[in-house]
């Protein structure tokens, strides 16, 4: 008996995949939960587990290949050779169905997961076999995320739809020039920066306010702390676990800096999941702390140092980048001295980071040295009045300078 | 000892609240103003007009239709007086079921009036001036709803009476006065006509069943003609003179115009039902009522009052066993921590006449007032095979689904068991369905289900038995 090797779900907003390469050739045997072939994501990279035992019957998808969500990449002659393996890495989990709110707690809508064995509504089975679009890959809007006859002919449009004028071709360079050109295809995750920062800029009213902070008594904390710090948390006392708590203060007060636009109206978060961007050899990627505000600064520089760790692995789920309310980046690191963020859409604000520097300032009439660091943030002014931005930024170089203000609550 | 639920009220938005709390594991108890569990539905409502209507269509087709089909009776006798304990008896087996199932569940039950004495506090007058407190986490107001009056008419329950009365009739009056064509008057009004009675329907609106399809509505005046009903829209009572060895009401046109006298024997005044919030001590307890003194909950059935909630007839919706039902189950499930909801797009509505009368969802006058565009499919009972035989050909099938995804809206059917094709057609519109999902639905053969099939397909223009 055949079974099919599908691309399983890959997380919210992620529909398709590229195929990046398999590990096994038709012919192959393989063991149930064997990892059979990898795919790039817009963010992630997964490993297909084979499904059952067998031998690889198929390739139906090459390498480099564009897939779909529930997409066939091949199949597995079952039964023929292969035993069952130990569970090797798992593909991700489906999205899973909200956890039972507590008692009168205003119960979400609820979740569009669909449970895989869900059969098919017969005209959705029709339209499926007519049409040769895969309902597995549709979003249902029936009970429990059925696929809807409306549903499958929405994308039965969408899939017939002409693609979009592809870019004006550039003009090809003189010829002795166009020898010493490299071409490289994007990476999806290249690919998806490139759309995403256009999409930011073409939605939000971008701008960036500027402010300066003295950074001598996060450093004072920093090398006086260093050493107890470590032993007992076990990793390194930074200054992103400074600049979160800095940034979860002053979006408390500014809660405009915390929301989103949605349509018509404006979606307030009354949580703080930040974003912190680190760069990987890949591009950027943006893991998110969830809840940043409840937990410790010592859990934060864990959970950085892990995510960052991870990311330049690859090895980042799609569920860790995802739902963040505010982002900060740290230009700093590579040497920035200023420089003027873009918006990680829909989020309408985001901190950037530069590097600190001695410089001379006034202070009380003394000229004096001073590590100094620049702030920036840019904010979606459609949601975001400028002075709230100001103010925000003010806060946040105040919190910083005496971070006693985040010990005390000011 | 407190508890984590009293439900006031045992009617089947209570009951089955109180049930389904203890089945989650909650401490539960009830309280019930009457001698008997159940509310309107069981004692005076749903149930017992279901008995006198399955009685008098028996003696009706024993009358006309059995000789047709061969059987061959003399003209039956009307025993009311036996008819009315097969009526007390069907209800009596309902009740006692209730009690049972309180049983079962370890649910206990206080008798008498409940009076929220404050949140999380429920007095019961158990009689002789007596009141016992319980103790609660939460209350669940499930007191349902009382006939509503009509000003200037006093109701005797004996000569002018209300549903409650009209089940209860010692004898079959010769000319029955009934006062809205709403579900209850024409069902109690089918019941008396078979019986014997002249019944005659006195509305206000220029036509019946207000709120279900006109199409639907437009036909099924016409059945209730053909049987001898007669209707007179348009108009209003404005009083009874009771005083005389027969009632004279006074009719006028609705807008105003020459008044008319109409004798009757018996007035069955049914306009409609009012929430019963009376001497529940709500007011007291600050719950707040809106313009109709209906309770106000928000999307979890809670009251501006924390720990207070409401359901079934005495909240926001139509007046419904089969709501209030499944508003309980939503609000038991959302005090346990679960996610209870109760989708307010699938309640069927059925009336339970000869033919009956079922509809859910959308009828063709919101679909055009809410500037939707729909396709309809229509399929008549003369097309059925298994109607045919039978000769209950009255009536039809009309499906109203989404022109462009044909995502079912509505369905309203007249049919001898409209009420029991309802069910697979809710089920279509709860999850989401297509007309073609219903066609493309195997249906049994010969059966009148066949007419919700070719109904589907007809939406799409393509019916194969027509």
């Amino acid at each position: 008996m055949a079974t099919e090797i599908r691309v399983p779900t890959l997380g919210e907003s992620v529909t398709e995949a590229t195929i990046a390469r398999w590990f096994k050739k038709a012919g192959d045997a393989v063991a149930a939960d064997e990892p059979l072939v990898e795919l790039e994501t817009d963010k992630v990279t997964v490993e297909v587990p084979a499904p059952a035992a067998g031998v690889l019957e198929e390739i139906r998808v090459k390498d480099g290949e564009t897939v779909g969500v529930g997409a066939v990449l091949g199949s597995i002659k079952e039964g023929a050779g292969g035993a069952k393996a130990a569970p090797a890495k798992a593909a991700p989990a489906p999205a899973k169905a909200e956890a039972p709110k507590p008692a009168l707690a205003p119960a979400a809508a609820p979740a569009a997961a669909r449970p895989a064995d869900l059969p098919l509504m017969p005209s959705v089975r029709r339209l499926a076999a007519e049409s040769g679009v895969s309902p597995a890959g549709v979003p249902g809007s029936g009970k429990d995320g059925r696929v809807t006859k409306g549903d499958m002919l929405a994308a039965i449009a969408g899939a017939a739809k002409p693609a979009p004028a592809p870019a004006v071709a550039r003009a090809p360079s003189p010829a002795p020039d166009a020898a010493r050109e490299e071409r490289v295809r994007m990476t999806r995750l290249r690919q998806t920066i490139a759309t995403r920062l256009k999409e930011a800029q073409n939605t939000a009213a971008m701008l960036t306010t500027f402010n300066d902070v003295d950074m001598s008594a996060v450093m004072h904390m920093r090398s006086q702390y260093k050493e107890p710090f470590e032993k007992k948390h076990g990793v390194k006392l930074g200054f992103m676990g400074f600049f979160v708590k800095a940034v979860i203060a002053a979006l408390k007060e500014i809660p405009a800096v915390n929301a989103e636009i949605d349509g018509e109206d404006l979606v307030y978060k009354n949580y703080y999941h930040v974003g912190v961007a680190v760069g990987t050899e890949r591009g950027l990627v943006v893991p998110v702390v969830r809840d940043a505000d409840q937990i410790s600064i010592a859990e934060i520089e864990k959970k950085i140092a892990d995510s960052a760790k991870r990311a330049r692995e690859g090895k980042l789920s799609i569920d860790e980048m995802q739902g963040g309310t505010f982002t900060i980046t740290n230009g700093g690191i590579y040497g920035s001295l200023l420089s003027t963020p873009i918006l990680n859409a829909p989020q309408s604000g985001i901190l950037g980071m530069h590097r600190i520097e001695e410089r001379p300032v006034a202070v009380k009439g003394q000229v004096v040295i001073k590590p100094m660091m620049y702030l920036a943030l840019s904010y979606d002014h459609r949601i975001v009045d400028g002075r709230e931005a100001v103010t925000f930024l003010v806060r946040v170089k105040e919190n910083l300078e005496d971070p006693a203000r985040l010990v005390l609550d000011l | 000892m407190a508890y984590d639920l009293v439900v006031i009220g045992t009617g089947p938005g209570g009951y089955v609240c109180a049930i389904r709390a203890a089945q989650l594991g909650m401490k539960v108890a009830v309280v019930e103003k009457d001698k008997t569990f159940g509310g309107t539905c069981l004692n005076v409502g749903c149930i017992p007009s279901k008995a006198l209507l399955y009685a008098s269509h028996l003696f009706e087709d024993a009358g006309h239709a059995f000789a047709g089909m061969g059987i061959g009776v003399s003209k039956p006798k009307l025993d009311l007086a036996q008819m009315m304990k097969f009526k007390d008896e069907g209800v009596d087996g309902n009740v006692k079921g209730v009690d049972f199932l309180f049983r079962k569940n370890k649910i206990d039950a206080f008798r008498g009036k409940g009076r929220i004495a404050a949140p999380g506090k429920v007095e019961v007058a158990t009689g002789n001036g007596k009141n016992e407190t319980i103790e609660t986490k939460a209350i669940v107001i499930a007191t349902g709803s009382d006939v509503a009056r009509l000003s200037g008419i006093e109701i005797d329950e004996k000569r002018v009476v209300s549903s409650t009365g009209a089940l209860a009739l010692p004898k079959v009056p010769e000319r029955l006065l009934v006062v809205g064509a709403g579900v209850i008057g024409l069902e109690l009004g089918s019941v008396w006509r078979r019986l014997g009675a002249k019944v005659e329907v006195v509305e206000f609106l220029d036509r019946i069943l207000p709120g279900m399809d006109g199409e639907i509505a437009r036909q099924f005046q016409r059945v209730q003609e053909k049987q001898g009903i007669k209707f007179r829209l348009g108009a209003k009572i404005t009083g009874i003179d009771g005083k005389g060895k027969t009632l004279k009401a006074s009719v006028e046109p609705a807008n105003g115009g020459k008044a008319e006298t109409l004798e009757a024997d018996a007035v069955l005044v049914a306009i409609g039902r009012v929430p019963y919030t009376d001497g529940l001590g709500l007011a007291e307890a600050g719950v707040a009522l809106d313009n109709r003194k209906r309770v106000v909950v928000d999307a979890h059935y809670q009251t501006n009052v924390a720990g207070i909630f409401a359901i079934g007839d005495v909240i926001a919706g139509p007046m419904l066993a089969h709501k209030a039902e499944d508003e309980g189950v939503a609000v038991a499930e959302i005090l346990a921590g679960h996610a209870g909801h109760v989708n307010y797009d699938a309640i069927p509505n059925v009336i339970y006449t000869f033919p009956e009368v079922a509809s859910v969802g959308k009828t063709e006058e919101e679909l055009k007032a809410a500037g939707i565009q729909y396709r309809a499919g229509k399929f008549p009972f003369t097309a059925n095979g298994r109607a045919k035989v039978n000769r209950t050909t009255e009536g039809f099938v009309k499906i109203l689904a989404d022109a462009e995804t044909d995502r079912v809206y509505g369905v309203h059917i007249i049919g001898a068991d409209a009420g029991t094709l309802i069910g697979e057609v809710t089920l279509a519109i709860e999850i989401g369905a297509s007309a073609e999902d219903i066609a493309r639905t195997c249906h049994a053969h010969p059966t009148t289900s066949e007419a919700v099939k070719e109904a589907a397909l007809a939406v799409d223009g393509r019916p194969i038995h027509m």
